[in-house]
Parts: C-alpha cells; sequence; structure tokens
C-alpha cells in the first residue's frame, strides 16, 4: 500500500518515517504522474504560501484538485490543513482544494515565540477516529510550530481533536483528515494509523 | 481554566525551536533590506526572509563595523510578510539578540557577516525561546553551535563573494566527516570526540543517524539555480541566498528559479528551464582576491 506524499518543500521526512512505522510505503510527489496508483496523499508541514506557489508552477494543482474531488484520502499536517481548508483568513496566494470545510487563520498563534507542545485530547466519536485504537481514552502529544487556528468548523465536519481549552485542532470530513499540529514529529502513530485506516476504508 | 491551559503548553522546547527548522527544509531564506524586496521575496516563494541592513555584498565593500539592523526596519518587514523572519546578531552579543527576541522575530543569525563582538565565547543560546541558526565550516565547529543550543546549522561559505567554492568546501567536510563516523567503531568515536573539539554524545548520536542532529542548511556564495542544485545534491536541505537575489539583474525572476531549482533540484531539464534568460547573476568576486574572510570568523 503506498501513500504519496507532497515533496515540493516541509517535513515529508517525517511523514514517512510515521508510514513505513506503520508498514506503509511512500513515494515523494513531485510531478503529475507522481499521482497514479496512490492509496492515499499527505500534504506535509511547511510554508504553505511556498507550497501554493510550487504546486502551480509544477502543474499539480489541477491534477491534485481533481483526485482529491474523485475521493484520493489526503490527510494534511499545519500547512497541508491550510492548502485542504475550504476558506483561509486573509487567504493572499493561498490555493486552497477546499477538501474539508473549515475557515482557519495562519500562524493564529502567533510568531515562532509562541509555538509549543502540548497535549491534545482524542475527540472523535466514529469508528474510524476511535480506529479501533485500545489507547482512545489518553492525551496525544502534540507539537504546533507558527500554527494555523481552526476559527470555524462547518457542518459534516468532525473533530477529531481538542486542546483543552475546547479549541479543535484535528478534523476529518469523508476523506480528508487534518492537523493543525505536527503527529509526525512525534513518535505517537495514532494519527497516522487513522490515516491510513481511512484510506483502507475508501 | 487559563492555568490548566498553561499548563499544558510549553514554549521554547528544542523539538520546537528544530521544528521550524524541519518546516523550512526544501525552501529558500532570502536576504532583504526593505518592505518591498520581502514581498517580492515572499510572492516568489521564498520560505523564509533575512532582514538586515546591508547584503553581504555591500557590507563587504563598505567595511567598517556591522551591527545588528535598525529595529523599525527589521518591523517593517515583519509587517510586510506572513513567512517566518529571521535577523542577524554578531557573534557573542547576547544583547543584540535579546532585543532581536524582543522584537518576536521568527529566527536569529549568530552570523560571521557582522562584526564579531566576542573573540572567544558564541551566544549561549539556550535560554532563548527563539530558535537560532549559526554557520559552520567544519563538523567540529556545528557540533559547538548545537551544543551551545543552535537549532539550525548552515554552511558559512563566503558570504556576499556570488563565489560557491566555499560553501562546497564546508558542506563536503561536514558531511564527509559524518559519513566516515557512520563506519568508525565505538573507540574511534572518542578519537573524533578529541579531534573535533566537540562533545561525545553528539559524535555518538551522528554515528546513530547518520545526520547531524538539526537541520543542515547551505549559505554563502550562492549566485544562480544551479548553484542551489548543486549543493542541494550534495546534501544540504535549504539555501540561504544572500546578495544572489537583490544584487542580480532581474530579482524577481531570480528569485522564483531558485525557488523552482531548489523544490526540483535533481530535475535538471527544470533547473535548466528557469536558468534560461535570467540575466546577469550577481557579479562575483574570486576568494584569492578578497582581504577579508568571513568564513574565519567564529570558533
Amino acid at each position: 500500500m503506498t501513500f504519496g506524499i507532497l515533496a515540493l518543500q516541509g517535513d515529508v521526512r517525517e511523514h514517512a518515517r510515521s508510514l513505513h512505522q506503520l508498514g506503509c510505503g511512500t513515494r515523494p510527489v513531485r510531478r503529475r504522474e507522481d499521482l497514479d496508483g496512490l492509496k492515499g496523499l499527505v500534504l506535509p508541514g511547511g510554508e504553505s504560501t511556498t507550497l501554493s506557489r510550487l504546486l502551480v508552477t509544477a502543474e499539480l494543482f489541477e491534477p491534485l484538485a481533481e483526485a482529491i474531488a474523485g475521493g484520493l484520502p489526503v490527510m494534511g499536517t499545519c500547512a497541508g490543513m491550510i492548502l485542504l481548508a475550504a476558506r483561509v483568513v486573509e487567504d493572499g496566494e493561498i490555493v486552497q482544494f477546499g477538501a474539508i470545510d473549515l475557515l482557519v487563520r495562519r500562524n493564529g498563534y502567533g510568531a515562532q515565540a509562541s509555538s509549543f507542545e502540548g497535549t491534545v485530547s482524542l475527540d472523535g466519536g466514529s469508528d474510524l477516529t476511535r480506529g479501533g485504537d485500545d489507547r482512545q481514552d489518553e492525551k496525544m502529544p502534540a507539537v504546533f510550530i507558527r500554527a494555523p487556528v481552526i476559527e470555524e468548523v462547518g457542518p459534516g465536519v468532525e473533530v477529531v481533536a481538542r486542546l483543552s481549552d475546547g479549541q479543535p485542532v484535528a478534523c476529518r470530513q469523508k476523506q480528508a483528515l487534518v492537523a493543525s499540529f505536527h503527529p509526525e514529529l512525534t513518535t505517537d502513530l495514532r494519527f497516522h494509523r487513522m490515516f491510513v485506516a481511512l484510506a483502507e476504508q475508501s | 481554566m487559563d492555568e490548566f491551559t498553561n499548563e499544558q503548553r510549553t514554549t521554547g522546547t528544542f523539538t520546537v525551536k528544530r521544528g521550524l527548522a524541519e518546516m523550512l527544509r526544501g525552501g529558500v531564506i532570502m536576504d532583504v533590506v526593505d518592505a518591498e524586496q520581502a514581498r517580492i521575496a515572499e510572492e516568489a516563494g521564498a520560505v523564509a526572509v533575512m532582514a538586515l541592513e546591508r547584503v553581504p555584498a555591500d557590507i563587504r565593500r563598505d567595511g567598517g563595523v556591522a551591527r545588528m539592523s535598525d529595529p523599525a526596519m527589521i518591523e517593517g518587514i515583519k509587517a510586510a510578510v506572513t513567512i517566518p523572519v529571521m535577523a542577524k546578531a554578531r557573534i557573542g552579543h547576547f544583547a543584540e539578540a535579546q532585543v532581536l527576541a524582543a522584537l518576536d522575530v521568527d529566527f536569529i543569525d549568530e552570523s560571521e557577516v557582522l562584526t564579531p563582538a566576542d573573540e572567544a565565547h558564541h551566544i549561549d543560546k539556550w535560554p532563548f525561546e527563539i530558535p537560532f541558526v549559526c554557520g559552520a565550516t567544519n563538523l567540529g565547529e556545528a557540533l559547538r553551535r548545537i551544543s551551545e543550543g543552535a537549532a539550525m546549522i548552515r554552511s558559512k561559505g563566503e558570504a556576499g563573494t556570488g563565489n560557491i567554492v566555499e560553501a562546497v568546501r564546508h558542506l563536503r567536510s561536514i558531511l564527509g566527516d559524518i559519513r566516515k563516523i557512520t563506519v568508525a567503531d565505538q573507540a574511534e568515536l572518542f578519537v573524533w570526540a578529541k579531534e573535533l573539539r566537540a562533545p561525545v554524545t553528539l559524535i555518538q548520536e551522528i554515528a546513530e543517524t547518520g545526520r547531524l542532529p538539526v537541520p543542515l542548511f547551505c549559505a554563502g556564495g550562492i549566485a544562480t539555480p544551479a548553484d542551489a542544485s548543486l549543493v542541494m545534491q550534495l546534501g544540504a536541505e535549504a539555501v540561504f541566498v544572500g546578495s544572489g537575489i537583490f544584487k542580480s539583474s532581474n530579482p524577481a525572476q531570480m528569485a522564483r528559479a531558485v525557488v523552482e531549482a531548489t523544490a526540483h533540484f535533481e530535475d535538471a531539464g527544470l533547473v535548466a528551464k528557469v536558468s534560461t534568460g535570467l540575466g546577469d547573476a550577481m557579479p562575483g568576486q574570486e576568494i584569492g582576491t578578497l582581504g577579508v574572510h568571513l568564513a574565519d570568523r567564529g570558533w
């Protein structure tokens, strides 16, 4: 089972490591033909303005948007979540795949001095986000780097994880799973396991 | 509730500092001297900008003491872009670094491009919540900076020359020694630590992982898209371009070309395409003709 990781810029290696630990194969995606035959695609952390520009110049935006509309399972962390969200506050030059009905604000927690490590509570109510995981009730470690804030959650979107003040930080709608933090920077594999389960269902 | 929330969030950890460095991998960090240049860099796809009053080529030309930039200029650049903003402090000048932290920049470069403030000590970078990047010419220097708390290492190269030869020397030295350490036996690791004047624990970590404990970027002399491709193929994880963008004849186009060449560094056809019709790169200098070697600064 091979997953693609958008490899134009960002922390591609960490996502590959997490997926390899779950027994999945990975392939870097830099051009249109890299999309063929993927089980799912990861949009990693990085800079959303840079990724937006490179998606356009590599002529990847349209084929990727078509694949997502056609049901390709996608996971986005941090910058990846911004690209997958339906709406971005002051979007500037950001391309949007609209895979999940969220309003997000870039750098919503502030500059780097406000970046933080913490724990989030897994909050999903569905079979998928429980994922048969017997550690469901526990907290999950999470690393937030100049992270986007989820300001509005649309109807049909399931909140998967929250901060202790109740703020949603990970969500899922149909085949799209997103987090404002970086599960790939920790050794906890539950978030990637959720995505693999979602891809297997599809 | 607030107290509980705060308890759940820890800022300034090494994971958080190194995390930002990881997010910049595969990208281009551009030197900019005003808000207009910062916007050009962001639109071209830069992952971050380095705010400074004079690019290294001008510092080299002007001579004199080069210091931290005017806070008003850094604030102006911060207001102009949404990507991370870096700024430079002099080697050992922890008060300048404190000022940059107070300005809430995203990354501090303890840089040999500015005139050193201390001829023996670098900044103790651990107490800062903001991550630091430091230059290195070899693996020992890189590991000393990491042991002082640096969250990113860049080659020094020879800034402001448009000549890639020194950056190549530094990358080959750092990465070549890492490759040798991965095949060394346990007893040899202690000798490596002694010879590199570096902590043995970091040498042991490299022996296990085969990589530096923090991201390794390239700086110092990148002037063309092919230069970026070269250093990425040698093993750099991202590039800094100082004078190379805004001293070229067509900065916006050069900026876009270097961004694409860095992202697709293994695709020679694409590097050829973005290199076509670029106009003049910055004027370059032979290393042998230089009066001042910035890379010699740092201890």
